[in-house]
This record gives C-alpha cells, sequence and structure tokens, in this order.
C-alpha cells in the first residue's frame, strides 16, 4: 500500500482553478536538435495566460503506427496574453511525442490547461539559482523571464549530454541570466562539480532559492546543500498522467511533510513542490 | 424538443447521461458544467483510510486503458467535510459509491450516507470480499446477495448495485442483487486485465494485474448489458467504453436506461456533455420523441441467443 494522500496540502481549490480544453492552431514547429521539437500554438484564454511551472494536456494525433490514447503533459516553455500563443519545447521520446513531431503549420490540436500550481517567487530574494537537466529547462525558462521581470537576479546551470542537447541559452541569456553550462562530454556535469558551482555561486550570495527540474540525482544535490545553507527552493516533477485534473490518482508520488510520508497528485497538488518535501523518484 | 429525462428507480433523471465512479471530481468542474449532467457519481469511498496501489498505477494500451489505482481514500469524515458541500452547489443529483471489505462494514458504511445532499449510493461490489479469501462480492450470487440484502436494511436511499465484469454468471448475479432489493444495476466495473512491457520484462502495471477500461472493452460490456437488462426488471446503467453519443445509443437499445462515461472523459473532458448534445440530435433524426424510448430498443424479436453456441 502507497502513504496515505495528503489532505491538508494548500493548494487552490477547484473553484480558483480556471483551465480549459480549448482547440490551438499550430503556427510553427521546428526542430531545435535532433531530439527535441518547438511548438508555437495560437490558443484561445485561458491558455496564454499560464504561469511558470504550469504545464497543458496536450491531444497528439495518430501518426502510422503510433496510436497514443492518453494525452501528454507538457510544460509551457512560454505564455504571451498579448499574442494569444502558448509555446512548447518537448523531446521526441515515444508515441505521444512522435505523434505531436507530426503537426504542421495550420493543423489543429486540443489543449488542455493550464493545469497544476506553477513556481513561486519571494519578494525578498535578490538571487535565485535554476539547475535544470536536459528537457528540464524547458519548465525553468518561463521562471527565468518571470525572475527578471521582478527584478530577480538568475543563475542558470545547464545540465545536458553534450553541447548539441543545450537548448535556450539565448533566452535565458535575454534576461540577463548569468548561465553555467555542464556537461557529461566533458565530465563537468559530475554532482560533485555542480556541488562545488552551486558553493561558490552561494558565497557570492546569489542563492536567494534553489529551483531544479530534470534530474533527480541534482533534485537530491539541492535539497541537500539546501538543508546545510538554509536555502528554500522548489522542484518540478515529473509522473505518468492519464486525466491531469485530479481525478484517477494515477500521477502520484510521495512526500515528506513532517514526520509523515503523504502521497500527493503532480497534477493538481503539483507539478511545482517544495523541495525539502520532494524524495527521491 | 427531444425529451432526454430518464427514470433510475425514484429518481428522475435530468437526462441519461453521468460520470463512472473514479473518473469524476471536482476538478473537472472547471470545464464541465455540472448542472448538465444528468448524475454525479463519486470516486469510491471506504470507511477506512487507504493509500492505494503502487505506482506505476496506468498503462496505455490500444484503445484502452489499464489501472491499478485502488482505492485511495481519505476515509468518511473527510469526505462529508470536504467532498459533500462542493457538490451540494449544483442541482444534478450526487450518487456516493461506496465499498467495504465485508457485508456488515458495507451496512454499516451505507447508513453513515442518509445526508443532504446524496440522492443514491451505489455499492461497488466488484470490490474483494475478506470473508470469501478475496474475491469480489460480485463473483458469484451467494455473495452479491448476502451482501445488498445488508445494505438495503441498511438505508433508505435508493440503492445501485455495481457489477463487475469478471464473473462467467453475471446475468445470475444481476437478479440475485435485484431480489434482495437493488433499485438499479450498474454494469460494469473494468475487466481484470494484465500487460508486460517486453523490452524490460516488467509488468506494466506496479500491481501487476488492473482494470481494462475504454473503447477497447465495450462489444464485451454491451453483451454484459442485455443479458443483464434481460433478466430483470429493475435499471440498468450501461459502463464500459462510452465515448460516443453513438456508444451511448447502442447500450441503451442493449437495455440500458442510462449509461456513465469513464475513461473518456480523460482523453476528452467536455465527453459526456458531447454525448448528452449527441443524444439529443441522435434522437431527433431518428424521430425519437424520447430518450427513455431508446432503452431495449433493439431488434432481436425475431432471434435467439443459443446459450450452448454463444459460449464460445
Ligand atoms: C508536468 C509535466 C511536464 C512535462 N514537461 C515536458 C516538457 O516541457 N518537455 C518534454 O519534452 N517533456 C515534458 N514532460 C515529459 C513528457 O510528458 C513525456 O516525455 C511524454 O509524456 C512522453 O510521451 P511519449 O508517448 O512520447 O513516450 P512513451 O514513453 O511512449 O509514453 C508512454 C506513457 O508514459 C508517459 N510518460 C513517459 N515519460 C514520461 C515522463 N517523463 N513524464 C510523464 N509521463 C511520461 C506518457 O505520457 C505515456 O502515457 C513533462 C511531464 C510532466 C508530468
Ligand atoms: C482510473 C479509474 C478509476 C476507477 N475507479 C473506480 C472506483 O473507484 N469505483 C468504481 O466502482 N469503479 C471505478 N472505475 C471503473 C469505472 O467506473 C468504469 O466502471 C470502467 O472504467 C468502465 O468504463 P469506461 O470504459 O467508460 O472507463 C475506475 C476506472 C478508472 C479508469
Ligand atoms: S493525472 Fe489524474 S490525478 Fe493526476
Amino acid at each position: 500500500m502507497e502513504a496515505l494522500l495528503d489532505t491538508r496540502s494548500h493548494v487552490p481549490s477547484a473553484s480558483q482553478r480556471t483551465a480549459d480544453d480549448v482547440t490551438a492552431r499550430v503556427v510553427a514547429h521546428q526542430w531545435v536538435n535532433a531530439e527535441y521539437k518547438h511548438l508555437v500554438l495560437d490558443a484561445p484564454e485561458p491558455a496564454p495566460l499560464a504561469q511558470a511551472g504550469q504545464f497543458f494536456h496536450l491531444e497528439c494525433p495518430q501518426a502510422g503506427e503510433d496510436r497514443p490514447f492518453f494525452r501528454r503533459p507538457m510544460s509551457v516553455y512560454k505564455a504571451d496574453p498579448g499574442k494569444g500563443q502558448v509555446e512548447f519545447l518537448y523531446k521526441v521520446t515515444g508515441a505521444g511525442t512522435r505523434g505531436l513531431a507530426t503537426l504542421r503549420v495550420g493543423d489543429t490540436m486540443r489543449i488542455l490547461g493550464p493545469l497544476g500550481v506553477g513556481f513561486t517567487l519571494d519578494e525578498s530574494w535578490k538571487n535565485i539559482v535554476v539547475l535544470g537537466r536536459g528537457v528540464g529547462l524547458a519548465t525553468l525558462a518561463p521562471l527565468a523571464e518571470m525572475a527578471a521581470a521582478n527584478g530577480v537576479g538568475v543563475t542558470a546551470i545547464f545540465s545536458a549530454r553534450g553541447p548539441e542537447q543545450v537548448m535556450s541559452t539565448e533566452r535565458f541569456a535575454k534576461t540577463g541570466a548569468r548561465i553555467e553550462i555542464v556537461l557529461d562530454s566533458d565530465g563537468s556535469s559530475a554532482v560533485e562539480n555542480v556541488e562545488r558551482l552551486l558553493r561558490r555561486i552561494a558565497r557570492e550570495g546569489k542563492t536567494g532559492a534553489f529551483f531544479t527540474c530534470g534530474s533527480d540525482r541534482l533534485m537530491l544535490l539541492m535539497q541537500r546543500l539546501g538543508r546545510e545553507l538554509g536555502i528554500r527552493g522548489e522542484v518540478a516533477l515529473e509522473q505518468q498522467m492519464a486525466c491531469g485534473i485530479g481525478m484517477c490518482f494515477c500521477c502520484v508520488r510521495n512526500f515528506r511533510s513532517g514526520n509523515e510520508v503523504v502521497s500527493r497528485r503532480v497534477c493538481w497538488d503539483g507539478p511545482v513542490f517544495r523541495l525539502d518535501e520532494a524524495m527521491s523518484w | 424538443m427531444v425529451d432526454l429525462r430518464v427514470t433510475v428507480g425514484s429518481l428522475t433523471l435530468d437526462n441519461p447521461v453521468m460520470p463512472a465512479s473514479g473518473t469524476f471530481a471536482d476538478g473537472l468542474a472547471q470545464i464541465v458544467p455540472f448542472d448538465r449532467l444528468g448524475a454525479m457519481v463519486t470516486k469510491t469511498i471506504t470507511a477506512e483510510l487507504r493509500g492505494g496501489n503502487p505506482t506505476p498505477r496506468v498503462a496505455e494500451l490500444d484503445q484502452a486503458m489499464l489501472n491499478s489505482i485502488g482505492i485511495p481514500s481519505n476515509g468518511v469524515a473527510y469526505f462529508v467535510q470536504k467532498s459533500l458541500p462542493f457538490y451540494r452547489r449544483f442541482k444534478s443529483p450526487l450518487v456516493v459509491s461506496i465499498s467495504a471489505p465485508s457485508a456488515d462494514a458495507f451496512a454499516e458504511l451505507a447508513a453513515r450516507m442518509e445526508l443532504p445532499g446524496i440522492a443514491a449510493i451505489e455499492a461497488n461490489i466488484s470490490c474483494p470480499n475478506i470473508e470469501e479469501s478475496g474475491k469480489a462480492f460480485a463473483m458469484n450470487p451467494r455473495s452479491t446477495d448476502a451482501a445488498v440484502q445488508k445494505i438495503r436494511n441498511a438505508t433508505r436511499l435508493p440503492l445501485w448495485v455495481k457489477l463487475t465484469p469478471n464473473t462467467s454468471e453475471v446475468a445470475a448475479v444481476a437478479r440475485a442483487a435485484e431480489n434482495a432489493g437493488a433499485d438499479a444495476l450498474v454494469v460494469a466495473n473494468t475487466i481484470l486485465a494484465m500487460s508486460i512491457d517486453i523490452e524490460t520484462f516488467k509488468p506494466r502495471l506496479g500491481s501487476i494485474m488492473g482494470g481494462l477500461s475504454g473503447p477497447a472493452i465495450k462489444p464485451i460490456v454491451v453483451r454484459m448489458t442485455y443479458q443483464c437488462a434481460k433478466a430483470v426488471s429493475i435499471p440498468v446503467i450501461g459502463c464500459g467504453g462510452i465515448s460516443t453519443a453513438e456508444d451511448a445509443v447502442e447500450y441503451m437499445m442493449a437495455g440500458a436506461t442510462a449509461v456513465q462515461v469513464g475513461t473518456a472523459t480523460f482523453l476528452r473532458p467536455s465527453a459526456m456533455i458531447d454525448v448528452i448534445d449527441g443524444l439529443a440530435a441522435f434522437c431527433d433524426r431518428k424521430g425519437i420523441a424520447r430518450a427513455a424510448d431508446l432503452t431495449g430498443l433493439v431488434r432481436d424479436a425475431e432471434m435467439a441467443v443459443d446459450d450452448l453456441e454463444a459460449v464460445p
């Protein structure tokens, strides 16, 4: 038996949420590198009102042998209420994302969102560190922009297999973020090295809060350092989803809450959670 | 104007479409106006606190979903304090799905449900019965009779009994539930199934086996709905793989008075609304004045099921 459900979680109630299932139209859809595609959609409200860390449940078309049944959850990579657009950056992995990759400019698709609880920024933070691995950066990019808009400085650490997998540095650079890149190909992405980097940033007084997405090892590292140095933080988690709106309870993960272990729904209570409460996956 | 109203025992529903237990919750209210639903059906609740099964809890198959969610439950007090007030805002009748590990525990829980805002009980007797070494109550007529009688004696609320498809005697189970005092039957729960990821050699679900739902199971459950509707005179509510109005019509023609939509809502949150609108459109097109007239409309009068041949 898994842990009991968290009944004290302070997330917005159903009546406070405003997602909708809308028809969106593809306005751009390009390969960023050999594995990742960037999808730009025209979408009616509430879609473009998505906040950093929230996600959408995307209907993926069937293509050839691929007949994805469920929708696929994707973090909002960018949301622009002015233009009425939402963007996604995704890795082509299995049936769903292969189907998604076949969408052409002008095609329409259903997107359900914005869903879940996104990142929170505290006014008192002067600087934050965001640490992302692979496509985790897609989730963190809107956070860096939100921070910049609120006058919060950002150090962004990109972890990737090799230089080809490093994406959207320009977007982070535009926000004025300081960028550090660590790679598997030259060994710089090793946990000890990232730890040295984080400690250095901490000594410079630039670690108001930690944010991470995309790697269990890096989450554990930030959690350990956060505890040692008294730095708060948040982590965006992933779990397989069916409904995306809190009904099916398939997307649960365990969390430490005080002395207890409780189970929470990633789609409803998250996908962004307190760093100190997350557990290794 | 097509009259969509149907009668399920003492309850009159504005239309025959409602959610299947476990595929509906407050989060859907963002997208679907609950006041348009024929009824609202809750996730099964239990008296005890339960955590549910290990992950992965779902797998995606061709036109089907395999799940081993189990019944994570925060208990009755949480339901009464937190969930019930939410549903009271809507005018659609609320049906509370309950489950328990023994007939007595079922009765005790049912007795606690006579609360303002609760219109009916759906007893999910597809769950394991600890007195029959974990076999589901609804697997045989005897344990069905025992559980339904006790629940019936414990409550004055309309009692719907949800059957399992994992039995070879669904018609006999249906009759047992009717004789024990059920006001309606829900046919059916998920089909016990299993899937293996041949790349990793691992079962796809954390608890190895689970329940199959979605379009792939529809022909099986249409057949069971037909069998049950022939066997009893109380209303049958069809449930299994319904995602369009055409699916709902098929169930009603097979003998269902109303239908429940489950997995389809995960794929298209507005599925129930589309089924309601589509039903009206279908009746209109066929010149059928009342949706209730669809029930049992299948033209099988000159035909007979050969029990010996029909069993493959
Ligand atoms: C909140 C959230 C935000 C996400 N944001 C992004 C993003 O911005 N960019 C991106 O590339 N990916 C993101 N993911 C992961 C993405 O959902 C999966 O890569 C995708 O579902 C894989 O589907 P598939 O059919 O291609 O792969 P398959 O492996 O064939 O999928 C099989 C099943 O497993 C599920 N699944 C597989 N991997 C994951 C995963 N990592 N997380 C959740 N479910 C998974 C699928 O949804 C599907 O139901 C996010 C996941 C979550 C939960
Ligand atoms: C994720 C999930 C959870 C479910 N939980 C319950 C439950 O708590 N109680 C119950 O009686 N049936 C439960 N069911 C079964 C459904 O109510 C329904 O009987 C079944 O899914 C078949 O209908 P469908 O094909 O339309 O989904 C669940 C089904 C799914 C997919
Ligand atoms: S995906 Fe259904 S509860 Fe989270």
